[in-house]
């Protein structure tokens, strides 16, 4: 388990201020945030390469906050690979051998099984010049587990690499962690990742953290507007809140419990939104007519706002809706959502 | 294709700087006759003047090696408050008229201050003496060892050593097993550089010790006493002897990497 306790950090160009976080042992935790939210810098923190200005780090019961880096038994990986260039896979791979008293035959099942998991047989004296990017950052993480860390530190380690490769070295984590007992803990700013490897996460933003939790809770109940801003909630509405119902400029919100009076935004995810032609007869309790004002393409979705009185909604459909529901920009549409799909901050 | 004016204007004038380069030099090392060449070499003062023109470069180039290198990595990798100023010192020698710093040198060498009384209380001497000649050349070789290793330091991406301490190796280790690898072309090329200018040296060296006599100040005296003609086969000896020894010191290194 890592454990960082009131950790505070002053670089000339960063701050990290009163981080506090529980990582549970062989748990797969993801650190989102914007770029310059200090990320990398508490990896490295954690890592014992920064010095911290207050704080405490713990793995288990072992304090490691004054261990130099190469006692903490914490690994990390790149998102630039960063393999010794004058070495060959090989060597690169088992370099942190010759500072561990690992048993050879130990040491060589383990290092057969990690050329195995990640498909590296066939490159053992390639020097890293002639590897491509998946390839340098499977050798890369075949490094970093080599050594049987306690704790393995991946600094956005997919966003460098081309579509392809990074389903498939993506997959390679996911097999990685399950067969082994080590702790993750990865930065990414990809959604797909957090999802499909992420038990919990924490949001970062100017250097400190505004949200621990599990993944589906973060996505679906950000706990400040930034977070939901940047987990990607477009519904976004200053309100006032009365009992279980709240006012977004004239619009009647039903939320269905009584909130925290001192919230003061709501918001709802534009997929929980649903657009019709005809009203909506279910038991959802916020229903309103309104007028298309806008149609965005994104790719496999589309975007559509919607004017209720003075406040857009937008919800996503697919391009099949769509076309079924013949939407075009200017024409009344219903807007429905539970009052469970509602927000509040 | 047609080529811009610009481009022969370049040409023109790339040719020029070669030819005013080379020109001379090639008429010095054409001019003395075989026979004297064969002559000089046999004169045992030439030859130990340019063997100790060659071994005190060398020593000031190790010098710059031990005292430099920790200073090169620590510029290549820390900010620090006056880093601009460490920098703009250690630049100070290429900017100081040689003959400046032969003075200066023997300023705190003298008997009035407090490091000449400690050196000749040690019983170095620095007037006159090889130790003397090592000190100037070492003075005035430093930063060009410096900066090519700092340079080369830069170039290598401090993730590498990250990694390296993650990974369970020591400051130190990590020095030698990823560092030093991969910086130690910058480094040799330092060291050439920093041995190239501490054997061209004259101007400091004449003040600090006209005796014992390295090749350039062989070659003034030749000259001074007895003209171009005797001065010029001792330049050549010089010349093509450290011309030789750079030559293969880098053909060494080179094929080295390649296995």
């Amino acid at each position: 388990m890592i454990t960082i306790r009131g950790l505070n950090i002053d670089l000339r160009e960063f701050q990290l201020r009163n981080i506090n976080l529980e990582i549970a042992e062989n748990e797969f935790f993801i650190l989102m945030g914007p770029t310059g939210a200090g990320k990398t810098v508490l990896l490295e923190a954690i890592a014992g390469l920064i010095p911290l200005m207050s704080g405490k780090i713990l793995i288990g019961e072992r304090e490691i906050t004054g261990l130099p880096p190469e006692k903490r038994g914490i690994s990390i990986v790149y998102q630039d690979y960063a393999l010794f260039p004058h070495l060959t896979v090989l060597q690169n791979i088992t370099y942190g051998l010759h500072f561990h008293r690992i048993d050879k035959t130990h040491a060589e099942k383990r290092l057969d099984r990690l050329l195995e998991v990640l498909n590296l047989f066939g490159l053992k004296q390639r020097f890293p010049v002639n590897l491509s990017g998946g390839e340098k950052q499977r050798v890369a993480l075949a490094r970093a587990l080599m050594v049987e860390p306690k704790v393995l530190l991946l600094d956005e380690p997919l966003s460098a690499l081309d579509p392809n490769f990074r389903e498939e070295v993506r997959g390679a984590l996911k097999r990685l962690h399950q067969s082994s007992t080590t702790t993750f803990l990865m930065v990414t700013h990809d959604f797909v990742e957090v999802l499909s490897l992420a038990g919990r996460a924490a949001v970062m933003n100017k250097g400190r953290i505004e949200q621990t939790g599990h993944v589906k809770e973060i996505f679906e109940k950000p706990a400040s507007p930034f977070v939901a801003d940047f987990v990607g909630m477009k519904n976004l509405f200053k309100a006032s809140f009365n009992e279980t119902y709240a006012m977004v400029s004239g619009v009647r919100i039903e939320i269905g419990r009584t909130v925290d009076p001192s919230s003061q935004y709501l918001a709802v995810r534009p997929e929980d939104i649903i657009i019709s032609r005809n009203k909506f007869s279910s038991s959802m309790r916020n229903n309103y007519s309104g007028i298309i004002t806008q149609i965005n393409n994104q790719g496999f979705y589309y975007e559509i706002a919607v004017q209720i009185k003075d406040v857009s909604f937008k919800g996503l459909i697919t391009k099949g809706a769509l076309i079924e529901l013949v939407l075009e920009e200017g024409i009344p549409v219903y807007v429905s959502f539970k009052a469970s799909a509602v927000h509040v901050f | 294709m047609k080529h811009e004016p610009f481009f022969w204007i370049s040409v023109s004038c790339g040719i020029v700087i070669m030819a005013f380069i080379l020109l001379p030099l090639i008429q010095m090392m054409s001019a003395p006759s075989v026979g004297m060449l064969k002559e000089t070499i046999q004169d045992k003062d030439v030859v130990r003047s340019i063997w100790l023109s060659i071994y005190t470069a060398g020593l000031a180039a190790l010098i710059s090696f031990v005292l430099g290198t920790p200073l090169a990595y620590l510029l290549a990798r820390s900010a620090f408050r006056g880093k601009r100023l460490v920098e703009s010192i250690i630049d100070l020698p290429i900017a100081i008229p040689h003959p400046v710093v032969g003075i200066a040198i023997l300023s705190v060498a003298g008997k009035n201050y407090w490091i000449g009384q400690i050196l000749s209380e040690l019983g170095i001497r620095i007037m006159g003496s090889v130790t003397g000649i090592v000190t100037v050349l070492t003075f005035v070789g430093l930063p060009f060892y410096l900066n090519a290793t700092k340079t080369g330091f830069e170039g290598i991406s401090p993730r590498l050593e990250k990694v390296s301490r993650s990974l369970g190796a020591s400051l130190f280790s990590t020095f030698f097993r990823i560092t030093f690898p991969l910086a130690w072309r910058s480094m040799l090329i330092g060291l050439i550089m920093c041995c190239a200018r501490a054997i061209s040296e004259f101007g400091a060296v004449v003040i600090v010790a006209y005796h014992p006599m390295i090749a350039p100040v062989m070659i003034y005296e030749r000259f001074e006493a007895y003209g171009l003609k005797y001065s010029q086969p001792v330049a050549v000896w010089l010349v093509s002897i450290s011309l030789i020894l750079f030559f293969l010191l880098r053909i060494l290194t080179l094929h080295k990497v390649k296995e």
